[in-house]
């Protein structure tokens, strides 16, 4: 029969060792610090910072940033005043006035058309309401204003030249150049198909002519 | 810098100008103060990835008395408005304040009776960064523009005069 435990009376003190004493331990701390800082010296790739106004992260197509008005080969607005986009929007932050178009297959077109780029919560319903694809997303987000003011854009600062860089666009109704992408992976797959059946196809017909 | 009218145009003050702005520009210290979801994305600019301490800007105070900048992050109700008020009349000069956000700017979504439309209502902002929240990135060039803001003062006009030259 076992005794049983006797409750301990005292809190026995940690004995400190002589590498403790002399603070060792913390140099096994140090030397992981040291290690890290010695490899992002001398390895190139090994820091996950962006130095960013330099260095831009590489955001989706479908990021949703700074609003772009689309044109027409012409060079006019394709926007048609019809409003959509600003009862979709959720902050009330599109303001347009309609003017009279002289084609009267295209009725309206837009006067003014602002966005308070500060109001606006980039939620992309106006992209989604436009039935002209008239107001598409850049991926732009450098976006800051010393007044409030200066953050209503109009319709010049909604047709900025940068809407033609390919790779500033953000979200809109289509994307064409990763459908042409999709379409190039399906030619592909299918180019290998073809290839497969025409192989086996071949040896199948070698076989059975053998054994004709 | 008690300067008189005829000593403003001396050379010496411009190069007491430069440094003063180099200083204050490098060590931007912001006040450690969120509101809402932008508040996520301004501790995201901390991070390595974003590594705000590029800037000299990642030394967030716990107190207003050693804080430089004020980021309003997230929306200022009206009942939060008056403590809002009360953080930055605490601060000490020179201070910056930067609106982030939708809603810190302008109200953003949400035009009620309960949310301050604007926290320029209450406090003097320097900078605003558009964004529903802005991403880190759109903070950090907040914060550029504020550098460039603070390069342009004049440090023999003091306060509001100093900032109006500014702008």
């Amino acid at each position: 029969m076992s005794r049983p435990r006797e409750h301990p009376r005292a809190v026995v003190p940690y004995r400190y060792s002589l590498g403790d004493k002399l603070y060792l331990p913390l140099l096994v701390g140090l030397w992981v610090t040291l290690k890290h800082f010695v490899r992002n010296l001398w390895t190139r790739g090994s820091q996950v910072t962006i130095q960013y106004p330099e260095q831009r992260r590489d955001y989706s197509h479908r990021y949703r940033g700074q609003h772009i008005l689309t044109s027409r080969p012409d060079g006019s607005l394709r926007c048609v005043a019809c409003f959509l986009c600003a009862t979709a929007c959720p902050a009330d932050c599109i303001r347009i006035e309609a003017g009279e178009q002289p084609d009267v297959n295209i009725e309206k077109y837009p006067v003014v058309y602002e966005i308070d780029l500060l109001r606006c919560v980039f939620c992309g319903y106006c992209v989604d309401a436009c039935p002209e694809e008239a107001i598409i997303m850049s991926n732009n987000y450098d976006m800051a204003f010393f007044d409030r003011e200066q953050s209503i854009v109009a319709i010049e600062d909604l047709q900025r030249p940068f809407v033609l860089d390919p790779s500033r666009l953000g979200y809109r109704p289509s994307y064409p150049e990763e459908e042409a992408k999709r379409a190039e992976i399906r030619q592909g797959l299918f180019d290998l198909v073809e290839e497969a059946k025409h192989r086996q196809g071949g040896s199948g017909s070698g076989a059975r002519a053998a054994s004709v | 810098m008690g300067l008189s009218e005829a000593e403003r145009g001396n050379i010496l003050t411009v190069s007491y100008d430069k440094i003063f702005n180099w200083a204050r520009r490098s060590a931007i210290w912001p006040m450690q103060f969120g509101l809402a979801c932008c508040a996520i994305e301004m501790m995201a600019v901390l991070d390595p990835r974003h590594d705000m301490s590029r800037f000299g800007a990642e030394v967030f105070r716990a107190t207003p008395r050693q804080a430089d900048l004020m980021i309003v992050a997230g929306t200022v109700t009206e009942k939060m408005a008056p403590i809002v008020r009360r953080l930055w009349d605490q601060m000490p000069e020179p201070k910056w304040a930067l609106a982030m956000g939708a809603c810190a700017t302008c109200g953003g979504p949400y035009r009620t009776y309960a949310v301050t439309q604007g926290v320029d209502r209450i406090i003097p902002v320097d900078v605003y960064v558009p964004g529903c929240p802005p991403r880190p990135e759109a903070l950090l060039w907040g914060l550029l523009h504020l550098q460039r803001k603070i390069d342009r003062m004049s440090s023999t006009k003091s306060g509001k005069q100093g900032q109006a030259a500014a702008l």
